[in-house]
Parts: C-alpha cells; sequence; structure tokens
C-alpha cells in the first residue's frame, strides 16, 4: 500500500501566487494516519525542541488529542482555501501542507522559518498555502475568514474560508460578529471549534452553560454541527458535507470534542484536573484509533505501519536539526516590514541617541 | 475652482476610487442605504448597490476584523468606524491585528484598507462621541494615519490613502464636515506625507493639524495684528510625519508651539514637543509650549466643551507670551 500523498493538481494558490502549492489531501484512512501521526510527531519535537532551550520561548501549544480535527477537516478543503487559526495550529497547518523544517525554524524564531523568526508558534502564516495567520489573540483570527469569503464571492474565487479555534473562543464576542456576518451575506465560510474541553485551566463547563457549542451557529443560521473528534473519518464526513455547502454560499460550524492530552503551554502542569482525568481523556486517542483500524480492517500492516512511523520520526528529527542549525535573523531585520518594502523603515534609537547627543 | 464642502470632497474621493478600482469596497454601519453617519456616502449606493457598498450591522470589531480578512485577500476595503469613539472596540483587530500583519507574517504580506472615522468635539456629542484618539494610533507602528484639515486634502490624503500598501487610518473631524472652499482639486496637491506650511512668520512656529489649524489661522491672523508673525504647519499626515519641515521652520525661528485637540497627557502634542527639543535643542529659545486637550473627558455642556479644548484665544494668547518671553 502506499500511505505517500498522491494528488497534487497545478490549481493556483490562494493568493494567485506561484509558489509551492498545497497538497489536495487524499482523504482516505491511510492518508488521514499519516497525517496525523506527523502532527503528533511534529508536536512531540516541538516538545523536544522546548526541553533543549532551542525555542524561542515556552508559549507552545501542542495539539496532541487534537489531530483528528485538523486532518479530518484540512483533508475536504481543496488547495485555493484559506483558514486561520488559534495559538495551538501547528497541526492545523501541517495538514494543509507545511513543511516540518519551516515551521520549527519559525518555532526556533530564525531566519529561514515560515515569517524569517518574527512571527513564532503562535503568529506563523503563508500565503501560499492560504494560512492568513495563526493568532495569539483568542478569536482574534476569525474576523478575516468573514473578509476572505467577501473577497472570494466577489471575485468568484471558487474558495473557501476557514477559521479555526478554541473552546475559548466560544465565549468572545467577535465570533457572533463573525458568524452573523457570515450569514447574513451567504459567505463561503466554515467556523471550526476545537473543543479540547479546557481554556487554560478553566473546564468548558466552568466557562459557559450552553455546552451544546453549535446550537449557537444554529440560532445565527449556519449550518451547525457537532461532531466527535476520536474517529478522524466521522470528522472528515462531517466536515465534508459542511465545507462543500460553505463552497455554495451556505456557511458553517463545526464543533469537534476531544481531550488536550498537556498541559496549557510548556510550563503547565495542569495542576487544575486530576491524574485520572487524563488518565481517561487520554483513552481517546485519535492517532491509536486510527491506526488500531487500518490494522482491524486489514488496510496496513503493523509491519508497514511500523516503517511508516519510523519516517515519520526521522522526518521531524531532520526538522528539528534544521531549526536548530538555522541561523537567527539579523539585528537590522528588525526595522523590517513594519511599512510595505520601499517605505522608509523607522530609524533605530541608537542611532537617533547619537544624533541628538552629537550636537556639539 | 468650485466650492466644495469637506464633506463633498470625501465623497468624491470614493466616488472616483471605487470607479477606477473595483476592488474598493466600503463596509461599515449605515454606509450604504442610509448613506452614512454623516452623510459622506449619500447615494453611492445607488452607483455601487449593495455589493459595494456594504452595510453591516452594529458589529465594530468585525467591521474592522472584516476588512483585515477582505484586504489579505485581494480587495481594498474602506471600513467605517461611525466614530472614532468605537475604537475600544475595535482596537484588537486593528492594533493587534492589521497594524502587524506585515511584520509578523514576515513581509508576506500587507493590509491595503483605509479605516474611515471621525473624531473631536463641536457638536456636544459627550465624552463618548467626541474623543481626539489620534494618539493611540500614532503609538501604533504599522499604521499611517491622516488627518486632513482642509477641503482640498480631504480629498487628496483620502485619494492617496486608497493607493497605499499599508493601513490607514483616516481620521476626519465631525466640526468640519461642512466647512466649505473654494477648491481646484485638478490642481497638483503636495506629496503624501508632506506638511504644508499654511501661513509664513518669522517670530514663531505653530505646529498643527485637523480642525486646530482653523483656529492656529484665525490666531495667527490676530497675532499679526499685534505685530507677531507666525508660520503655522499643517501636518496633514501624522504618520509618516514630516519632522524636516517642522525643524527647517524650527531652526529657523527658535520658538514653537505645537496644537492638538487631544489630551494633553502622553498624546501627539506631547511627542512633537520632545521631538522638536531633542532635535532643535540648540536653536530653540524658549521651551517648547503644547497647547492641547484638557486632562479630562468631554463634557456634553457646549460651554464645558469648548473649554476643554484649545481655541483661537488661547492659541493666540500662548503664542503671544512665547515670543514677548
Ligand atoms: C483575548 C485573549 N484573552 C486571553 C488570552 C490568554 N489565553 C491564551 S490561550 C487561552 C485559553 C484559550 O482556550 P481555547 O480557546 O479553548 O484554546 P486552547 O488553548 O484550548 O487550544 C487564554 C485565556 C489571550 N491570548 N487572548
Ligand atoms: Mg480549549
Amino acid at each position: 500500500m502506499s500511505l505517500k500523498h498522491t494528488a497534487d493538481s497545478g490549481a493556483t494558490t490562494p493568493m494567485g501566487g506561484s509558489g509551492q502549492a498545497p497538497k489536495d489531501h487524499n482523504s482516505a484512512l491511510p492518508d488521514l494516519y499519516r497525517t496525523m501521526r506527523r502532527i503528533r510527531s511534529f508536536e512531540e519535537r516541538v516538545g523536544e525542541l522546548f526541553v533543549r532551550g532551542e525555542s524561542a520561548g515556552s508559549m507552545l501549544h501542542l495539539s496532541i488529542g487534537e489531530e483528528a480535527a485538523a486532518a479530518g477537516i484540512c483533508a475536504v478543503m481543496k488547495l485555493q482555501d484559506t483558514f486561520t487559526t488559534h495559538h495551538r495550529g501547528h497541526g492545523i497547518f501541517l495538514a494543509r501542507g507545511a513543511e516540518p523544517r519551516r515551521m520549527m525554524a519559525e518555532i526556533a524564531g530564525k531566519m529561514d522559518g515560515y515569517c524569517h523568526g518574527k512571527g513564532g508558534s503562535m503568529h506563523i502564516a503563508d500565503m501560499q498555502l492560504g494560512h492568513l495567520g495563526a493568532n495569539a489573540i483568542v478569536g482574534g483570527g476569525i474576523p478575516a475568514v468573514v473578509g476572505a469569503g467577501l473577497s472570494a464571492k466577489r471575485k468568484k474565487r471558487d474558495s473557501v474560508s476557514v477559521a479555526f479555534f478554541g473552546d475559548g473562543a466560544m465565549q468572545q464576542g467577535i465570533l457572533y460578529e463573525s458568524m452573523n456576518m457570515a450569514a447574513l451575506w451567504d459567505l463561503p465560510v466554515v467556523f471550526v471549534c476545537i473543543n479540547n474541553q479546557y481554556g487554560m485551566g478553566t473546564r468548558i463547563d466552568q466557562a459557559t452553560r450552553a455546552t451544546n457549542l453549535h446550537e449557537r451557529a444554529l440560532a445565527f443560521g449556519l449550518n451547525g454541527h457537532s461532531v466527535d473528534g476520536l474517529d478522524v473519518e466521522e470528522v472528515r464526513n462531517r466536515a465534508r458535507s459542511i465545507v462543500d455547502e460553505a463552497r455554495g454560499g451556505r456557511p458553517g460550524f463545526l464543533a469537534v470534542s476531544c481531550y488536550r492530552f498537556y498541559g496549557h503551554a510548556r510550563m503547565d502542569k495542569s495542576p487544575y484536573r486530576s491524574e485520572e482525568e487524563e488518565i481517561e481523556g487520554r483513552k481517546k486517542d485519535p492517532v491509536k484509533f486510527a491506526r488500531d483500524r487500518l490494522i482491524s480492517e486489514k488496510l496496513a500492516g503493523e509491519n508497514a505501519l511500523g516503517t511508516l512511523d519510523g519516517e515519520i520520526g526521522k522526518e521531524m528529527d531532520d526538522a528539528i536539526d534544521f531549526a536548530v542549525s538555522a541561523q537567527a535573523p539579523s539585528l537590522g531585520s528588525m526595522f523590517r516590514d513594519v511599512y510595505a518594502e520601499g517605505e522608509p523603515e523607522p530609524e533605530p534609537l541608537k542611532i537617533r541617541l547619537d544624533r541628538v547627543l552629537a550636537r556639539n | 475652482m468650485v466650492s466644495m464642502t469637506y464633506r463633498d470632497a470625501l465623497r468624491r474621493a470614493i466616488d472616483e476610487a471605487m470607479a477606477e478600482d473595483d476592488d474598493i469596497v466600503v463596509i461599515g454601519e449605515e454606509v450604504g442605504r442610509y448613506g452614512g453617519a454623516y452623510g459622506v456616502t449619500k447615494d453611492l449606493i445607488k452607483t455601487y448597490g449593495p455589493e459595494r457598498m456594504i452595510d453591516t450591522p452594529i458589529s465594530e470589531p468585525g467591521i474592522v476584523g472584516v476588512a483585515v480578512g477582505a484586504a489579505m485577500t485581494g480587495l481594498r476595503p474602506i471600513a467605517e468606524l461611525m466614530y472614532i469613539d468605537f475604537l475600544g472596540m475595535s482596537m484588537d483587530q486593528l492594533a493587534n491585528q492589521a497594524a502587524k500583519i506585515r511584520y509578523m507574517f514576515g513581509g508576506q504580506i500587507g493590509v491595503p484598507m483605509v479605516l474611515r472615522t471621525q473624531g473631536g468635539t463641536g457638536r456636544s456629542a459627550g465624552a463618548q462621541h467626541s474623543q481626539s484618539l489620534e494618539g493611540w494610533i500614532m503609538h501604533t507602528p504599522g499604521l499611517r494615519l491622516a488627518m486632513p484639515a482642509t477641503v482640498a486634502d480631504a480629498y487628496h490624503l483620502l485619494r492617496h490613502s486608497l493607493t497605499l500598501p499599508d493601513p490607514v487610518v483616516f481620521i476626519e473631524h465631525k466640526a468640519l464636515y461642512a466647512q466649505k472652499e473654494e477648491v481646484d482639486l485638478d490642481a497638483p496637491a503636495l506629496p503624501w506625507g508632506k506638511a504644508a506650511i499654511r501661513r509664513r512668520g518669522d517670530d514663531l512656529v505653530i505646529v498643527t493639524y485637523s480642525r486646530q489649524l482653523r483656529f492656529a489661522m484665525e490666531a495667527a491672523g490676530q497675532l499679526a495684528e499685534r505685530g507677531v508673525e507666525a508660520t503655522v504647519i499643517d501636518l496633514r499626515t501624522l504618520n509618516p510625519l514630516d519632522f524636516d519641515t517642522i525643524r527647517m521652520e524650527v531652526e529657523r525661528i527658535g520658538k514653537a508651539m505645537v496644537v492638538c485637540e487631544g489630551v494633553l497627557t502622553a498624546g501627539v502634542a506631547a511627542e512633537l514637543a520632545s521631538r522638536i527639543t531633542e532635535e532643535c535643542f540648540d536653536f530653540l529659545e524658549q521651551p517648547v509650549a503644547r497647547v492641547a486637550g484638557e486632562d479630562v473627558p468631554i463634557a456634553v455642556s457646549p460651554a464645558l466643551e469648548a473649554a476643554s479644548v484649545p481655541g483661537v484665544d488661547l492659541i493666540r494668547d500662548v503664542g503671544e507670551r512665547l515670543v514677548r518671553w
């Protein structure tokens, strides 16, 4: 069997750019497993990067336990689609075709990262892959997909824009403004809430009485659903109809229920929840679930999967090596890209002070 | 030459820009069917239809956020905040998203949008509808900031804003909409980012912008009757800031005051005064005087409202004292 990505149509990238286009994802279970395994391994290496002191800071939010949401939804998106993510978005970006090396380099704050070391884990973006940006403001990236939907509709681009965010953002007003406008204007937009049960240390039922999250979307006239995030095929099937209908002008909402396996960020040891709860929660493992099914349905053998897992492990080790050996951005780049190319750059403090103090 | 109001000049700028550039859409509350709370976009919906004159729900963070996403994906939105005071609601989308996207994403993409809004006193609109919040914008790297004082600049600066690659906050003054001037909009305008010297004198430099320009010009006229000749600089844009023009005049004259409607403390006047002091120290004969809004909210009482921001008398008196020190 082949677990390689197959399709890569020649379609243009979301912004009409000429760079590397995202892979059109094959959405069969073997490929979904591969995507999820790559996410899991990548996130484990992010943890390693931090432990080795090579990451840019500790605000690294791992999506372990949430792989089915990223893989299942991204599998039904198309090359020309765009998206924004929250701060826990590594997996989504990988599932949309990101290169682990450049991601890891960005997480390490290096010049060769997607944003030349200026964005990092929480602000990673890539226009060629339709990634309009991760966000460190809870809910901050949501309205941009409504704007992207407006562009798509006006320019008759057959493009859906998807906002990924956590359960915490369900309590942010901007989501309701955005869902309301998307519905009002019949935009090709999908809102995806990855409900990992926690916003930092606050469990979802400590944040709201209305825990049937999709009901809120229904109230705004969206095509709203909830799905369990254990079985990636179930997520994919649910997402497919929602994304397809959004493409036709009926915006949608999907809440994917899962469990955040580890702490909120690297420094968080989750003292607010019990070990028993965590053990129970981690049983809901979409990667293991898919692997078991591949074997039980004879779609793949233990050996082939072992080989694949090993290959992926090497790919991610290589990403770490790449990130560690990559160059830091030059200090002069600090003043670049505040404004468009060709505009005067801000004057460095030292140069100004030298000028002012050298008056005599 | 035609006689035209500030409002009509803005409307004409939007109309012409939309006719030329199909990617321009207007997004805001009451911009279409209603024609704009201050009538700036009146009837544009007849020409451009509801698809390009997009009436939104009352969702200020959403308006700015939608414009950000649209600007990133190929449109050139004009977002409108009915009052700059609502910036409190939209500030995340403006300051954390629009302003930083180019930088955070390593220069991959810009956000070519214009946020039109209006501020300032003059209508007894009270504490939540009368503020001058340009300092918030000027304090945020990544945002351009235009504040037209004249009818011709209302037109030219808006036309120019709609060609720029970075987000522009375009702040109109609510007391200027009905201001009428004789203008020839086809005559060449000063370049974007260049301050205008509206009056030349040898005794004093007054640096100002937006409605305070009108007060400063009137004060300068009164000063002239008393034998004091002031240079009056209209900054036109606060980002970019044309400090060269300020420097040239301050070095030539040696006495300067800055006049702003926003509150004094940590405001635009503070920035300009400290910059002049740093850069032109050897040429200054007096401290730079800051003439700005009182450090209080704006009261609805017309008497208190007018007293809380600079006016002609104050500018004239400070000018006279600076010169006769
Ligand atoms: C506006 C805002 N408020 C608070 C925070 C601090 N904060 C960062 S992540 C987080 C929890 C978010 O929870 P959720 O949306 O469920 O995402 P998750 O971390 O679970 O993926 C909080 C409170 C923030 N970054 N932005
Ligand atoms: Mg959460």
